[in-house]
């Protein structure tokens, strides 16, 4: 278990490492830096410029400082935001990104376990076909367009919530409402389908002949075992929901992590365009060591393994 | 299991059989081969030019004349949406070409390899999937410019893991079976070995599998273009259509309904045919429903 973990750090760290390498390989193919946005500027200005961010160093070593900073964890200055650290970028647009993740993400599971488990107990039957297709619907729709649709509904013809923007409490309903629908059909599929399959297996047959209820049967026994693919597409789906769906962000205007890598890339800000994809990676490796964890420690036959 | 899949049934034409038994497969494989047609042959068919505007005529409701009605620059949406159709197809497919032959020949030197080379192959492709690779695909298609032929490369580049991981399964069970064996001890070459024998044992799950990459890559180029860094105006894939429609949802709402009814109907047509394609050529899932 604890060589199982170490090993999964020391491959995160590999992963944060060509994270590093390769967001700034990418940033360097473009004339970016501190002072591309700003048009009239004297040439001994641009100089101290590029020298205060290390520019008018040979690209090996702007790389090497890169590193410098991640492995002391004193990361640097913003190029666009002058005077303010990416971290500190990255802590306000975070907030907003995991308050509409998180919320989507409980949406997705209220609605997308029970659908499933329903289907799943029933098959064959109108309801089975009604979920399984409603799920199927889901999944083909696109947040782009379901966005705003809902935010033509709930905002600008119902009025209950601002249809963009980031200024009401309520502010996290619609989008987290948009993404919660579309996760919660992958999820209602994946949890048809492995609740099916786990339901038809022996150690079921020996729980109802033992005489456990159906329902200490379904919700103890099953549940546990069929859970797990569902916990596997939520590792990437939870980091993914987390980080901020560009989309979404976008469609409802939210000034979260997602907003802020699209300009930053858009604008040649490489200082905070590496933070965020290092930012992401990290959160990726951590959920992805998360659920092989809890996978474990709900499927006694799963042996971690380094 | 019924009985008209006799033992004189090709293994091909058995799936065939398997596949088209299911109405909604054949309903999906039907509605893509006239989308397919449609989006071929209708902008050359129609009247109006897919970027052809006409400010007098503004945005309208649908007519004898644009049967979809116009957008806010008077062009006709039904043009519109059948190029931006093939478009986001061409799209769809080139990209799932590029991952499908990245991932085979990854998936086949590890998996020939096999040994330290294949565990350290797979071990890389293993750190990938912790990769960020929107961010990097964003990042590329903001750097490089929005070229056509980028967005398919970018997008291919970063979906071949899965491919790549079916390869290397499907080589590793085949490469020690008899008919390989027997093949070798004929003194068959290497190459040919891995041409006439291994590679079209390979093809069923690769062409199973990239027929469910399809959507997931067409949703991927509708989003990048959906922000603006994929497919430029006037030129039109779904997701440009679908962000010009989204921008304008509040006066004229069904220029993002149409295309994303398009757009919608496309990708479940494609996950049908997918699922029914898996399905067909592994009875074992079948069974399992």
């Amino acid at each position: 278990m604890i060589r199982f973990i170490v090993s999964r750090i020391v491959q995160g760290i590999i992963v944060i490492f060509a994270v590093i390498c390769i967001t700034f390989g990418l940033s360097k193919m473009v004339p970016g830096g501190a002072v591309r946005n700003e048009r009239f500027i004297t040439e001994e200005a641009r100089k101290a410029q590029d020298e205060y961010y290390g520019l008018n160093k040979p690209w090996i070593v702007q790389l090497g400082l890169q590193l410098k900073h991640y492995a002391t964890l004193d990361l640097p200055e913003s190029y666009h935001y002058k005077g303010r650290g990416v971290d500190e970028i990255i802590a306000s647009g975070f907030p907003v990104s995991a308050t509409v993740g998180g919320a989507a993400l409980l949406i997705a599971l209220a609605i997308g376990v029970p659908l499933g488990a329903y289907a799943a107990l029933r098959p064959n039957t109108l309801e089975d076909r009604t979920s399984t297709v409603a799920a199927t619907l889901g999944i083909c729709t696109p947040s782009m367009v379901l966005g705003p649709l809902i935010a033509l509904l709930f905002g600008l013809k119902l009025r209950w919530f601002n249809a963009s923007g980031w200024f009401d409490a309520s502010d996290w309903v619609l989008p987290a409402l948009t993404l919660g629908i579309i996760y919660s059909a992958y999820i209602a599929r994946l949890t048809r389908g492995s609740l099916r399959e786990t339901l038809a297996q022996e150690f079921i047959r020996t729980a109802r002949a033992k005489g456990a209820s159906e329902s200490s049967v379904v919700f103890l026994h099953a549940m546990k075992l069929a859970s797990l693919p569902v916990l596997n597409f939520l590792g990437p789906a939870a980091a993914g929901l987390l980080t901020g769906s560009f989309i979404v962000e976008t469609v409802f205007q939210l000034p979260g992590l997602g907003q802020f890598f699209i300009s930053a890339a858009t604008n040649g800000d490489h200082q905070l365009t590496i933070a965020i994809s290092v930012f992401y990676a990290a959160l990726i490796v951590s959920f992805n060591l998360l659920v092989d964890i809890l996978q474990a420690a709900l499927n006694p036959r799963i042996r971690l393994q380094a | 299991m019924s009985s008209n899949t006799g033992l004189s049934l090709s293994p091909m034409r058995a799936a065939w059989q398997r596949l088209m038994r299911q109405r909604m497969n054949a309903w999906a494989l039907w509605f893509l081969v006239v989308l397919v047609l449609l989006c071929g042959a209708g902008p050359e068919l129609s009247p109006y030019d897919q970027s052809q505007q006409d400010l007098e005529l503004k945005a309208t409701n649908p007519s004898t004349a644009h049967w979809l009605g116009t957008d806010p620059l008077g062009r006709d949406m039904l043009t519109r949406i059948l190029h931006g159709g093939r478009v986001s197809l061409e799209v769809g497919l080139l990209a799932t070409a590029v991952a499908s032959i990245i991932g085979v020949l990854y998936g086949m030197t590890a998996g020939l390899a096999g040994g330290r080379m294949d565990a350290a192959m797979m071990r890389i492709v293993d750190i990938l999937y912790a990769f960020p690779f929107i961010n990097f695909v964003i990042l590329l298609m903001a750097i490089v410019g929005r070229e056509f032929w980028l967005i398919f490369v970018a997008i291919g580049a970063v979906e071949w893991l899965t491919m790549a991981r079916v390869v290397r399964g499907q080589v590793l069970a085949l490469k020690n079976l008899e008919f390989i064996i027997a093949a070798r001890a004929c003194g068959a070459g290497f190459w040919h070995i891995v041409w006439k024998h291994l590679l079209p044992n390979v093809m069923g799950p690769v062409i199973i599998y990239a027929s469910l990459t399809v959507p997931g890559v067409m949703l991927l180029e509708a989003a990048l273009s959906f922000l603006g860094l994929g497919i430029q105006p006037p030129d039109a894939s779904w997701g440009v259509l679908i962000q010009e429609g989204a921008k304008a949802v509040e006066s004229y709402p069904w220029l993002l309904i149409y295309p994303g009814i398009f757009f919608s109907t496309t990708l479940l047509a494609l996950n049908l045919l997918g699922d029914g394609l898996r399905d067909a050529f592994d009875p074992k899932s079948m069974s399992q429903q």
